[in-house]
């Protein structure tokens, strides 16, 4: 598969494949044969494809993990999920089963299985981005079990060699007793029989105790097989992954591959939920006198900066940053937003303010800067995902999702101090910390500190269900909170205009 | 710490350990540690939150006293099983060197990421730094100490650790009636002699370990530190998998609700808990003596026709134990107060009743993450005195938490013991260690077989583990 082969092929072997030799060399590589649909993605590709092909099935693949992070970001379940994703997929990255007889079978998987590896290239160098690599790949790989064919599945299943062993008869009838308990605590009348794993490899069943442990080894109904497969799965998959980081710099050499891969990743990066800036509430005229009576309808990243900003008289870099793309966001002009800054830095000299502040304001307007910035106009606002993906916040500084970079404890003291004292709206918020969806805890604040204007904008039928979606941008967040609080005002000017 | 005094080398020093007066290098290190703004977010200790409960009572101010303090880290601190402990190899190794050490000083400075080659530097650190206590975390891929010099960050992880758990008798205040908060008494220790029976049963018979250490952790609870190499190499979701496993009242939760047949670690540990529930709990906790806790065991039950008929009866005898009040369930419902009543759901009903009031109450977050940090072994706990000691669960039953020695008693104890049997070195003869002539004694000789077990099996894991990881 072009020169990819370098990220598992010892140096020795290496020289063999000097493209200077290798075009008089015999041909080493052949198409494999996909005997299945599913795939655990541990043989590499072989053989040669095209440009073309590389970039497209690539991109194509792209997309499906995009969509299912996506769904996972808005909290799908997995049907929802699966009715999401199958037009998707159907389009992008389709498989169909043995038993259609598709002539496109073979040239389907070997897309999908070289668009695999090709992103686990662009996808391997750094820790987060492999992190998130793996979780959607293993989401991917869940879906598309649970869409096999049960015969071809079980198939696949037998194909792995995954050391298995079965329980035999005899020990059945030595652990006759603890079996048939957990036969009977799974509410089944049998099983179809029972594997033998270490512990460790199906640490979900183990934690949910519906396995039994006995001296380090855990017995699995046969049935439990996907857990299995999807553990072992991700835990080659991680292997891989950093196996080919580290393998990655020699890639470099090859100058048609890095420009490929590197906008790869970079679409993976940002992902972001966007938010156009061209849609503001007509009653709403930001001013550099008016944020602090705005700020009411501040999520709490951007509270919280606020805040600081009042007491302290300052923010730090990344903070200004932050706040800086909001309040442009929301609508504030250039001026009034440097007007806002001056201000508030108190004790601040204006000469040190023009040199060292001003410009970076600018900037993040694409006033100033390259050509890119300006034609792009400056930076967007960031996304709730851009604030949860990035590092978190040292000691001093503010920037980020609080949800995330503050302890429960020290959110839920903040929260109430901005009025939130609802009893079951905290503890909701503090589980949702600790499963760290941390936006479903933002969503969550921000439903109850709206009950009364959703409840009107349902009732009324003035909203639909899109334009109450789960909050995926702090921008989002403001305008909705604040159309929501001035609901007359905006009925009116639609009336004027209308 | 600028203004600790300069340490002193006792007398009796060997006079190889002799010499730690001026601060060394990792002083120096420490303080810039100190004061050095690293996000510490991520990673977590059992401490903190613990530190304010232990101000509400006071610690007399005899065992924090630095002399006292610096005496013990200089004469009775077993440095050297606690390198072997960790180290796994009599050579240094990583294992101990690349090992995170936290303190906490007189002044309740809290300082990470220390790490040591060798147990001697260890020993010069502590008795010139004098901690009133020092955490234990995991072992990283580089020095501790050199995280900042790293070029890349992503080469500063945590690597390997012991599995912990952590239980502590405030998390039985909801159902405790002899004491509360910081204070506890034979009677509610018995849940700590329970839950290390339960525990321990469930580590090495299902998950087949075999070194589990368990240690006073000098008030009011117990730490298990899960020593074998499998266990050691547990990431996070698998350290959270055996949590899970073992905890009962998840997050928090009030009721139980039990499926049956039960799982065969709680039919296990049922087995372990029905007769300390009559003996520790009916008649030594009497859980259910007054109106108000006798209501909360009529909730748990099922039908209302039964808790009826049992209000009315209790109605009518005041000051009914609660050995006779448990009795009265099976009674009443046998002669049949209640037409409806389902006999499954109302065994159930007791089977959650028993293990609510008995089965191990974990602080399950302690045990979930690789990084988290906890008390060492045979430090001294700064409000009771009392050393931080091994504890035989073979044996646990003997194991009194008062009879634990303080420091300033094993301090005493050297002295008597010199006084009596003289400090001259009889030639030829080997010098008798300070912890020798102590109580200490017997739970630093359990410790050294506790390693001496460990170093045994440490080989041949390792061979094992090998060969896992080249499977894939
Ligand atoms: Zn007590």
């Amino acid at each position: 598969m072009l020169r990819s082969e370098h990220s598992r092929i010892d140096p020795k072997r290496r020289t063999v494949l000097d493209p200077k030799k290798r075009q008089f060399a015999q041909p080493l590589y052949k198409d494999q044969e996909y005997n299945f649909r599913l795939n655990l993605y541990t043989v590499p590709p072989t053989a040669e494809i095209t440009l073309e092909e590389f970039e497209e099935w690539a991109i194509a693949r792209l997309k499906i993990l995009s969509e299912l992070e996506t769904c996972a970001f808005r909290n799908r379940n997995g049907e929802e999920t699966l009715a999401y994703m199958t037009p998707l997929l159907d389009k992008n990255l389709p498989l169909h089963a043995n038993r259609t007889n598709s002539s496109e079978l073979q040239a389907e998987r070997k897309k999908d299985h070289y668009s695999h590896f090709i992103l686990r290239l662009a996808f391997s160098s750094t820790e987060d981005l492999r992190r998130r690599f793996s979780r959607l790949e293993t989401a991917l790989f869940r879906l598309r079990w649970r869409t096999d064919n049960v015969v071809e599945r079980q198939e696949f299943t037998n194909s792995l060699d995954f050391n298995w062993e079965m329980v035999d008869d005899k020990e059945k009838v030595e652990m006759a007793d603890e079996l048939r308990v957990m036969t009977e605590l799974a509410g089944r009348k049998a099983e179809d029989g029972w594997f033998k794993v270490e512990w460790e490899r199906v640490p979900e069943l183990v934690e949910q105790r519906k396995v039994l442990i006995k001296r380090g080894v855990a017995y699995v109904p046969v049935r439990e097989q996907m857990s299995l497969v999807v553990t072992e799965f991700t835990k080659r998959l991680d292997i891989a992954l950093e196996q080919t980081a580290r393998a990655l710099p020699r890639l470099d050499e090859d100058d048609r591959l890095s420009p490929i891969l590197a906008h790869l990743s970079q679409s993976f990066t940002a992902p972001d939920a966007t938010y156009d800036t061209s849609s503001t509430p007509s009653s709403l005229h930001p001013t550099a006198n008016n944020i602090d009576q705005l700020a009411g309808h501040f999520p709490l990243c951007m509270s919280n900066l606020h805040t600081t900003l009042r007491q302290t008289g300052h923010l730090k870099h990344f903070g200004r940053l932050q706040y800086t793309l909001f309040l442009k966001g929301m609508g504030l002009s250039l001026e009034d937003c440097i007007a806002f800054w001056r201000r508030s830095f108190r004790g601040m000299t204006d000469d040190k303010f023009n040199k060292e502040y001003k410009y970076n304001i600018r900037h993040a307007y694409g006033e100033v800067g390259g050509d890119a910035n300006r034609r792009g106009r400056g930076y967007s606002p960031y996304s709730c995902q851009k604030l949860l993906t990035e590092a978190l916040p040292s000691v001093g500084q503010t920037h980020g999702c609080p949800y995330r970079s503050f302890t429960a404890d020290n959110l839920v003291a903040l929260l109430q101090n901005t009025g939130v004292r609802d009893g079951e709206v905290l503890n909701g918020v503090r589980e949702d910390l600790a499963r760290q969806r941390y936006h479903v805890a933002c969503n969550r604040i921000f439903e109850h500190t709206h009950k009364k204007e959703i409840k009107r904008v349902k009732d009324d039928g003035l909203w639909g269900p899109a334009e109450l979606d789960t909050i995926l941008h702090p921008n989002t967040y403001f305008k909705r909170s604040f159309m929501l609080k001035h609901l007359d005002a905006e009925k009116e000017a639609a009336k004027a205009e209308g | 710490m600028p203004d600790a005094p300069a340490p002193e080398v006792a007398p009796e020093e060997p006079p190889s350990t002799a010499g730690a007066a001026v601060p060394t290098e990792d002083d120096l290190k420490a303080m810039e540690d100190m004061l050095d703004s690293d996000s510490d977010d991520e990673f977590t200790s059992s401490m903190p939150q613990k530190e304010e409960e232990e101000k509400e009572a006071p610690a007399p101010a005899r065992f924090t006293d630095p002399d006292v303090m610096r005496a013990f880290y200089a004469r009775l601190f077993p440095y050297r099983h606690l390198f072997q402990w960790l180290n796994h190899s009599p050579v240094p190794s990583d294992d101990f060197a690349h090992r995170e050490f936290a303190f906490t000083l007189p002044n309740d400075i809290y300082v990470r990421y220390q790490s040591f080659p060798t147990a001697d530097l260890f020993r010069k650190q502590c008795i010139s730094m004098i901690p009133s206590r020092f955490e234990i975390g995991p072992v990283y891929s580089s020095n501790p100490r050199d995280r900042k010099t790293l070029r890349k960050a992503s080469l500063f992880r945590p690597v390997s650790k012991e599995l912990v758990f952590d239980i502590d008798l405030t998390d039985y205040d909801p159902i405790r009636t002899c004491c509360t908060g910081a204070n506890i008494c034979p009677k509610c220790w018995t849940w700590m002699t329970n839950a290390i029976r339960v525990l321990d049963a469930a580590l090495r018979d299902d998950f087949g370990f075999r070194h589990v250490l368990w240690v006073y952790s000098g008030r009011r609870g117990v730490h298990a530190w899960v020593c074998d190499a499998r266990a050691r190499c547990l990431d996070d979701t698998r350290r959270k998998a055996i949590a899970g496993a073992l905890e009962l009242l998840r997050g928090g939760e009030k009721k139980l609700t039990l499926k049956r047949p039960l799982h065969p670690h709680l039919e296990r540990s049922l087995r372990l808990l029905r007769e300390p529930f009559s003996t520790d709990i009916l008649l030594g906790q009497d859980p259910w003596a007054d109106d108000t806790r006798a209501a909360s065991l009529l909730d748990a039950l099922p039908d209302a026709g039964l808790r009826e008929a049992l209000r009315k009866k209790w109605a009518a005898a005041p000051g009914r134990s609660s050995a006779s009040k448990w009795a009265d369930i099976d009674a009443v419902a046998k002669t049949g107060g209640s037409s409806t009543l389902d006999t499954g759901a109302l065994l159930e009903a007791k089977l959650g009743i028993i293990l609510e009031y008995t089965y191990p109450r974990l602080d399950a977050e302690v045990s979930k993450k690789l990084n988290h940090l906890l008390k060492s072994p045979f430090v001294v706990h700064p409000g009771t005195g009392r050393v931080c000691v091994p504890i035989d669960p073979r044996r646990v039953e003997e194991f009194d938490p008062f009879g634990v020695p303080t420091v300033t008693g094993l301090l005493n104890e050297i002295e008597a013991w010199d006084a009596e049997c003289g400090q001259e070195e009889k030639e030829g003869e080997k010098r008798v260690q300070d912890w020798e002539k102590t109580s200490l004694k017997p739970y630093v000789e359990y410790f050294r077989g506790f390693i001496a077990g460990l170093l045994k099996d440490e080989k041949r894991p390792r061979e094992e583990g090998e060969g896992m990881a080249t499977d894939f």
